[in-house]
């Protein structure tokens, strides 16, 4: 029994740091491992997710309702930065680094003006299951749930439908689709609001778990690059082994040594793959496919 | 840029300007302005590293905070007489170059490139950050220096100059505003000879094209390494300056925030050439103050408004630009 709960706790913490690691990580993964765009107002859609979900369930929705009212906002106010800013961008991705992040600065400091320092969450829901002499939340269990889901749903979407298709020939050859008369410029701005939605999603599923401030979303934005950093563009081959990985680094070490050594580890581990493998993860999958 | 009579009399005439300025203008302001140039060292540095060499690093603040920090611990060690500060300023910058040189070993030795060493370098500022946040206990301390975690450290001393008629303190004012200028001049003028001289034209050429720079025979790895250990050390000047400056160093002075200040100066003055890096520098960060001053909150709402404006409508910085049409402008006269 001691062994059994001892595996478990073991167990449990991997996998909330896998499904913390892969759902901050899935819409950046989008934006960045299909359009080659790195979006430093990542964690400000998450931020914005989490929000809107908090604002409708507290007025009433079911919270799972509530989460997708928050993916969407996320969503459409990313289609429309797309619109106005991204799009002229495409081509200097040093810029774009600074404007998303011009943009992440807005967008804090606007909401710490219109909406005040904190604002107030939702509580957790589902409550929690006791295992020996630790308690454990059972929202975490969603969480990973939620985490193998979105993995799965993202996949069916990119491989298997129209839309999957379309997107991955423009991002990989623009000028072929357009040729084809694929509508590219729709298909980027659909393409980022999926990235900002799935983002926002995140903020939606992590807003019962955690305070709201303005400024949350820098506590995504660190794990998140570092997973797409080791991953690589892909967010099947690369995104999500990587996720494993890294959730494997920081759940040991944060059970040994404190939260610290955990995101050290991941520093550590992001310098070293780097260092050996600077494709990330997916170059070499691909590598050894071939 | 750098050769030929005009730049030296621009020049001299700008030193000039701003050596007699504290005769026309009072101690508060002139403490202002001092504390402004405390920062154009690291805008200086990032200049070398993103603008001449292409790298763009979110990480500065991790070497200022780092000097800050040593800065602190030692002076807090050593005290300040004889004018040991002068010392511990020199061993912080080292410090902070040294790390540099570390990161960047691993970086462009790993071969990691564009976008990538923007986020290797946050995630280092961020990491270090959350490490000194940590450090209230008071098992966290270096000597006789507790690093105080999130409250940051306080009551260093400040630079001293020796003197014959006991030693010259500086703090905030005129004194220190002399010294910081004379540090500037010299720090300018030799990034321009390093900058103009082939090493400037490697680095160059680098962020131009580095696979043909490697075909030419050139180490990149190492030049680029070195770029960025100038900038690290010359962040981690601004950062002792710092401390030394105001007796206080946070964690937070590392954090996500702060790591934007620098990049923002640097975008919108202009990162192509380094008098438009320093002069733009001033120019924003006395521009921010202001705002600062007058409507707090929304300094950080016009600063972000400012990067987006300046990426999508003159690219190439602000200060930049008009210096571009004005010495067209003038060239066209001359002729």
């Amino acid at each position: 029994m001691e062994l059994f709960t001892a595996i478990f706790s073991i167990t449990y913490q991997f996998g909330d740091a896998f499904a913390f690691l892969v759902i901050s990580c899935a819409g950046l993964a989008v934006i960045f491992g299909m359009m080659g765009v790195i979006n430093l107002a990542h964690g400000e859609f998450i931020m914005c997710g989490a929000y809107v979900t908090a604002a409708t369930a507290r007025a009433g929705l079911a919270l799972p309702v509530a989460i997708l009212c928050g993916a969407l906002a996320a969503a459409a106010i990313g289609m429309v930065l797309e619109r106005t800013v991204m799009r002229h961008l495409y081509h200097r991705p040093m810029d774009s680094i600074i404007a998303t992040w011009g943009i992440s600065l807005i967008a804090t400091q606007g909401v710490l003006i219109l909406l005040g320092p904190t604002m107030q969450g939702v509580g957790t829901p589902l409550g929690s299951m006791a295992l020996g002499d630790r308690s454990y939340s059972l929202y975490r269990l969603v969480l990973f749930a939620a985490a193998v889901g979105l993995l799965g749903g993202l996949y069916l979407l990119f491989y298997h439908t129209r839309f999957g298709v379309i997107a991955r020939a423009t991002i990989q050859r623009p000028a072929m689709a357009r040729a084809l008369g694929v509508d590219t410029r729709r298909i980027y701005g659909l393409t980022f609001g999926l990235g900002a939605g799935l983002a926002g999603l995140a903020g939606g599923l992590y807003a019962p778990t955690m305070t709201m401030v303005p400024t949350m979303g820098a506590t995504f934005i660190v794990e998140s690059f570092v997973t797409v950093v080791v991953g690589g563009a892909d967010i099947f081959l690369g995104a999500a082994p990587a996720a494993a990985i890294l959730a494997i680094i920081k759940a040991s070490l944060t059970a040994w040594y404190g939260q610290l050594f955990g995101q050290i580890g991941l520093l550590v581990a992001v310098i070293v793959v780097i260092r050996i493998m600077p494709g990330g993860l997916s170059a070499v999958v691909k590598r050894w496919q071939r | 840029m750098g050769r030929g009579p005009a730049f030296w009399a621009a020049m001299v005439a700008v030193v000039l300007a701003a050596a007699v300025y504290p005769l026309f203008s009072n101690d508060y302001t002139v403490g202002n302005a001092a504390y402004f140039l405390v920062w154009t060292f690291m805008a200086m540095g990032l200049g070398v590293v993103w603008g001449y060499c292409g790298a763009l690093s979110f990480g500065q603040t991790a070497f200022f905070g780092l000097a800050g920090y040593a800065y602190g611990v030692i002076t807090i060690n050593i005290g300040s007489a004889y004018g040991l500060t002068w010392l511990a300023l020199i061993l912080s910058v080292g410090l902070g170059g040294a790390f540099a040189l570390l990161i960047g070993y691993f970086m462009f030795y790993g071969r990691i490139k564009g976008v990538f060493i923007g986020i290797v370098t946050l995630s280092v500022t961020l990491v270090l950050e959350t490490f000194m946040s940590q450090t209230a206990g008071p098992q966290w301390a270096i000597g006789t220096a507790r690093l105080n975690g999130f409250n940051g450290m306080s009551g260093m001393p400040p630079l001293t100059v020796p003197w014959f008629s006991g030693d010259v303190v500086l703090y905030s004012g005129t004194a220190l505003y002399y010294v910081l200028l004379a540090m500037v001049v010299a720090v300018y003028l030799g990034l321009r000879m390093l900058l103009n001289a082939p090493f400037g034209n490697v680095l160059v050429a680098i962020r131009e094209n580095p696979e043909r720079t490697e075909m030419l025979g050139y180490d990149i790895r190492l030049y680029q390494m070195l770029a960025f250990g100038l900038g690290g050390a010359l962040a981690g000047l601004s950062g002792a300056l710092y401390t030394a400056w105001g007796q206080y160093i946070t964690p937070s002075s590392m954090g996500l925030t702060s790591a934007a200040l620098p990049i923002v100066w640097v975008a919108v003055g202009g990162r192509r050439d380094i008098t438009a890096t320093l002069l733009g520098s001033v120019l924003v960060i006395a521009g921010f103050q202001s705002l600062t001053i007058y409507g707090s909150q929304y300094a950080l709402v016009v600063m972000g408004a400012l990067l987006v404006f300046t990426v999508m409508v003159t690219p190439d910085g602000v200060v930049a630009t008009l210096m571009q049409r004005l010495g067209r402008i003038f060239g066209k006269a001359a002729r």
